[in-house]
């Protein structure tokens, strides 16, 4: 694997299938992401979506070919896969609630300063200019923030590892309104700055409004992909996910 | 009982406390982190002792075999899946560490004049052969079934126990042994005596308590092994391996007992399968701190080596009683005060 492969494909992952036991809840799915590109898999509860995730990350075991910055992977592991670039920010968040924001954030970098690499005070800096509130907050204990804050604090965590590709299981979950709002900005925020981003989501149009290629994902199989601003005009996708009349919803996601 | 006696019955404790302070810490330590709930620390505190019996006596420690054969295991279990999974340039590391540096030492401790050796150089051989043992131990027996459940940990831990024994039984004979005092100082303080001994373990306990408050403060490794106590889920996602953080936790639990035991063995004779009952009184502090807080496991530590001390003066057949009886009303107390959590998934 180069550091130099720029454009191109980050991440293709092919036939991808996961068990729970003799169940399979995620089934054949194919998905390709582009080098500083956003990536959305959209769907209802239950579909698979973060089994999906857990799988390319390596947290459950999985059958099939994830290809990663060139390398083939098969059911990896966890470790090696933070170590070459990919990150997961998971729907529970997995914060280190009894530990402070700042020891959080350090601790995002363990993997690079593991490999020698212990820049993390330069790129806590940044992390903490993406997330002003994380600044002021840097002493306090990670279990006392507010859920908006959580996600912030996950999200900046996962950035102290400089990943290549960032995987955000469900961000908007259980945040308000605007809080949600504020995630997608920094969402498309993380994209300028040369993020590639795999996008979780139930909340169908901030999604699609945010990503550049969109797949739904239906009781474990790919069934509809195609670039998000299609698929934000597809019948099938405005019947199921989004509905009519969400004038309301437009204004909370743009 | 009057003053002196009373004075000369709270350094003891205290001393004894000291060492069962580390023993806790290291006890919630291990919980914390894997889970495990390290019954064979105690064969540390005896490994260490013994060992540096057998060095200061002149004899070729027993336990550097142990040593040599744990690492030619852990070789063979770590080089054979590294091949398989087509990381056969990690195999050189895993060799250095387990095979080369066993060998080097084992080159070492035969070609120097053991018995002449100053003390401290004699302490460190000591910890040198004995610490290294803990991460084996734990990649050979808790590695393979580190998601096992809590009881299936605590069968292995007991298997781990009786195996330590049946070898320190072997390796140091049935003998016991108390090896030369670190300092043979004494001090007059108002009717008091206090041995040089009584100090280097006090001090030594509490230099260790407040460099491993720093190593979990301080440090990116320290914070990761809290991270890993915290959420397993959320330290694997930064990194941090379940494997790597059981290794140093061991390491450090096979630091803490070895040291205990040079420290315990110029006060208290010391027997191939003493440490169990050591071990047990620092399980009766850490179970006091709910094997989750190290400062009143660190104080739960004092209490028992207080009661030990007071209740060996006044009935002494019944002191290890005395101390083991402390854990019910302890037990009583916990179930009454605190929530039970179901298992959170």
């Amino acid at each position: 694997m180069s550091e130099t492969d720029t454009r191109g494909t980050l991440l293709e992952v092919r036939d991808l299938s996961v068990f729970y036991g003799k169940v399979e809840a995620l089934h054949g799915a194919s998905i390709r992401l582009d080098e500083g590109s956003i990536v959305t898999v959209i769907g209802p509860n239950g579909a698979g979506k973060t089994t999906m995730l857990s799988a390319i990350m390596g947290v459950l075991p999985s059958v099939g070919e994830i290809r990663f910055r060139g390398a083939v992977e098969h059911s990896p592991e966890v470790e090696t896969m933070v170590a070459r670039g990919m990150n997961l920010v998971p729907e529970k968040r997995d914060l280190f609630g009894e530990m402070s924001v700042e020891d959080n954030l350090v601790l995002g970098a363990f993997q690079r300063y593991r490999e020698g690499k212990r820049d993390h005070g330069t790129t806590l800096g940044e992390v903490f200019e993406l997330f002003p509130r994380l600044q002021e907050r840097r002493a306090q204990l990670a279990g006392t923030l507010s859920g908006g804050e959580r996600q912030m604090l996950a999200v900046g965590r996962a950035l102290m590892a400089k990943p290549r590709l960032l995987m955000l299981d469900e961000p908007s979950l259980g945040l308000a309104p605007l809080i949600v709002r504020e995630i997608f900005r920094i969402i498309s925020e993380l994209r300028s700055r040369g993020v590639s981003i795999l996008l979780v989501e139930q909340n169908a149009r901030a999604a699609l409004q945010v990503a550049d290629y969109a797949y739904v994902l239906e009781t474990g199989e790919i069934t509809i992909e195609g670039p998000a601003s299609e698929l934000a005009n597809d019948p099938r996708i405005i019947e199921a996910y989004l509905g009519l009349g969400g004038k309301h919803q437009d204004a909370l996601a743009g | 009982m009057d003053l002196q006696i009373a004075l000369i019955l709270g350094q003891d404790g205290i001393t004894n406390g000291a060492i069962y302070a580390l023993l806790a810490l290291a006890l919630v330590l291990v919980f914390a982190v894997t889970r495990v709930i390290f019954i064979p620390q105690g064969e540390f505190v005896a490994y260490g002792a013994l060992t540096l019996a057998m060095i200061e006596n002149g004899f070729f420690p027993a336990t550097m075999w142990l040593l040599l054969g744990a690492g030619v295991v852990v070789t063979l279990a770590d080089g054979v899946s590294a091949i398989r999974a087509g990381q056969s340039r990690k195999v050189v590391g895993i060799a250095g560490v387990n095979l080369i540096y066993p060998l080097l030492l084992l080159a070492l401790v035969w070609s120097l004049p053991l018995r002449d050796l100053p003390l401290a150089v004699q302490v460190l051989l000591t910890l040198l052969i004995v610490v290294p043992m803990g991460p084996m131990m734990y990649r050979l027996v808790y590695q393979p079934i580190a998601d096992a459940p809590v009881l299936v940990l605590l069968i292995m831990s007991i298997a781990a126990h009786v195996a330590m024994v049946g070898l320190g039984l072997v390796f140091f004979g049935p003998e016991g042994y108390r090896t030369s005092p670190f300092s043979n100082a004494r001090f007059e303080i108002g009717p008091m005596f206090v041995t040089g001994q009584t100090i280097w373990v006090i001090l030594s306990s509490l230099v260790f308590i407040v460099a491993l408050a720093l190593f979990f403060s301080k440090t990116i490794y320290g914070k990761a092994l809290r991270a890993t106590a915290i959420n397993p889920n959320g330290a694997r996602l930064m990194g941090i391996s379940p494997m790597l953080a059981g290794k140093l936790t061991f390491f450090l639990a096979a630091l803490i007992g070895a040291l205990s035991g040079v420290l315990i063995s110029p006060i208290t004779t010391i027997y191939y399968d003493t440490g169990f009952l050591i071990g047990l009184k620092g399980f009766v502090a850490a179970i006091i701190g709910g094997l989750s807080s190290y400062p009143i496991a660190a104080a739960g530590a004092l209490m028992v080596g207080l009661l030990e001390s007071f209740s060996s003066f006044w009935a002494s057949a019944y002191k290890e009683v005395i101390v083991f009886t402390l854990v019910i009303p302890v037990l009583v107390w916990r179930s009454l005060t605190t929530h039970h959590m179901e298992e959170e998934e």
